[in-house]
């Protein structure tokens, strides 16, 4: 269990929150072209990285609005919070 | 076997004040070349090199474990054992585990405590009475018993259970599958430990694999803490860790790694000679052979690796115990810990070999592996061995996630398993 600083609410407990698990994954732009192989790349196949991962959040408990985490899944400390559309942070 | 365990081995050893057992299994230094290494060395990666070496005649291989054995989800699950699954695929899977489960002590001259104890699964809505209705039909259609349960006879079953109507979620009956039961999980590693080593598998602890080497599509090794090994074929069988293994490969699985939290009481006297698990409140409990509690609870809803997991859902299941439980009230806990399960997003595990030659799965059993160790193992053997799927686990292959033929289990099965 650990505290999330919501970037539009502020620090909540992490109960309030759910994980909609690894970000940046970009739906493909034609969808109707992509082979199965290419379908099962982008709905099934994750990183599932141990150590510092970049993730979706969801303040479900709260202001229900979407955001981006990167969070050390090997300690869960987590290492910055950013808005949707905002570039990724370099770490 | 060498040092068969017996009545007279029993007699024999007393004599001397029990100080001259043979160790059980040995700590060898790994050899330079096998001919096929486990990653895991957990009670599924010791049935696999158990069946391998027994069933497929392959003694040159070695089981890599990077603690101790039995020291991951092995020792850290609620032993609970049946196979009261919807699917053919599923149910023909987990009763393959389950016959073996029902002569393994005997197998394996090792007792594991395997005990038919009943599994009962509640319903306490209207869609959970016609769910595990229609379960309890698809089971028995797949020759696996099991029979439903009204209110008034859930209560004869198991009568610490309050079956009042004005309970937030009311008992409105249950499936019962009298042939699932519990199993001593530490024992199954050790039995299956036991009859590898005696067969000339090399069981190698404190080893964590740190890289695999591949020429081109062909695996020829592992390296690890104590050094590069050869192998022609590798199974990984890392449960929460199969992701870290597969991106050493430069291969990537469909899975998740969560935290699952179990906890037990304090002893008490036998009060529950059953397991109970309920899906809707998710929270399961049973009582082992020392008389604690033996509760289960759900998942961490995020990834991690942490091996704790958050107060909340241990605070949840702990609520809905007690609903269910009123007797519990004042009971103690005395341990919580979490193991770290590797979810597929159809809730049914990978046994499959993969588009590296010689690298092949054995993942995903989520948050229910323990029931199928001996059946996984088996299959997995056979798997590695044939370089091609058994029929009972030839839907489990990792392809099912391109071709769409998914073995969906989630919410279909009798819990969250």
């Amino acid at each position: 269990m650990f505290v999330i600083n919501c970037p539009y609410c502020g620090e909540r407990d992490q109960s309030e929150f759910s994980c909609g698990g690894e970000a940046h994954i970009v739906r493909p732009k034609q969808p109707t072209e992509l082979s199965d192989d290419e379908w099962a790349e982008y709905l099934f196949m994750r990183k599932n990285i141990k150590g510092v991962q970049f993730e979706r959040w969801n303040h479900a408990h709260g202001c229900r609005k979407w955001f981006n985490m990167v969070r050390d899944t090997s300690n869960d400390k987590i290492h910055a919070v950013y808005k949707m559309g905002e570039k990724p942070p370099v770490l | 076997m060498k040092n068969k365990y017996s009545i007279f081995s029993l007699i024999k050893n007393a004599f001397s004040q029990h100080e001259n057992w043979k160790q059980a299994w040995g700590s060898p230094e790994p050899k330079k070349e096998y001919e096929a290494v486990i990653v895991g060395g957990g009670g599924h990666g010791l049935a696999t090199a158990y069946y391998l070496a027994k069933k497929h005649n392959m003694k040159n291989i070695a089981v890599l474990e990077k603690g101790w054995i039995g020291g991951g989800n092995t020792g850290r699950n609620t032993t609970i054992i049946r196979s009261n699954y919807l699917w053919d695929a599923s149910a023909g899977l987990y009763d393959h585990a389950l016959k073996i489960w029902e002569n393994l002590s005997q197998e394996l001259n090792y007792n594991i405590m395997f005990s038919q104890r009943g599994v009962m699964n509640l319903a306490h809505n209207l869609q959970d009475v016609r769910d595990l209705k229609r379960r309890t039909h698809a089971n028995r259609l797949n020759g696996i018993d099991a029979v439903w349960l009204d209110t008034k006879q859930v209560k004869e079953f198991c009568p610490i259970i309050n079956t009042s109507p004005d309970i937030r979620y009311p008992v409105l009956g249950g499936t019962l599958q009298k042939r699932a039961g519990t199993a001593r999980h530490d024992a199954v590693a050790w039995g299956y430990a036991r009859g590898a080593d005696a067969m000339g598998v090399d069981i190698i602890q404190n080893c964590e694999v740190k890289g695999i080497k591949r020429n081109g599509d062909q695996v020829e090794g592992l390296e690890t803490t104590k050094g590069f090994i050869k192998t022609k074929k590798i199974g990984v069988v890392a449960a929460g860790h199969s992701s870290v293994i597969a991106n050493m490969a430069g291969l990537k699985l469909p899975l998740e790694s969560k935290p699952l939290q179990a906890l037990v009481s304090e002893p008490v006297k036998p009060i529950i000679d059953t397991v109970v698990m309920s899906n809707a409140v998710h929270a399961y409990v049973s009582q082992s052979d020392k008389g604690e509690l033996v509760i289960g609870a759900g998942t961490d809803a995020y990834i991690s690796y942490t091996q704790r997991g958050s107060h909340d859902v241990v605070e949840g299941t702990l609520k809905a115990i007690l609903e269910l439980y009123p007797i519990f009230s004042r009971m103690k806990m005395l341990r919580q810990w979490g193991g770290i399960v590797d979810i597929c997003p159809d809730a049914s595990p990978i046994i499959s070999k993969t588009n590296i030659k010689g690298l092949y799965f054995n993942c995903g059993w989520g948050t229910g592996g323990f029931k199928a160790t001996p059946g996984s193992g088996d299959l997995f053997a056979h798997t590695i061995a044939n370089n091609e799927p058994h029929k009972l686990n030839a839907a489990f292959n990792l392809n099912r996630f391109v071709s769409g033929d998914l073995v969906d289990e989630h919410g279909a099965a009798a819990v969250a398993h």
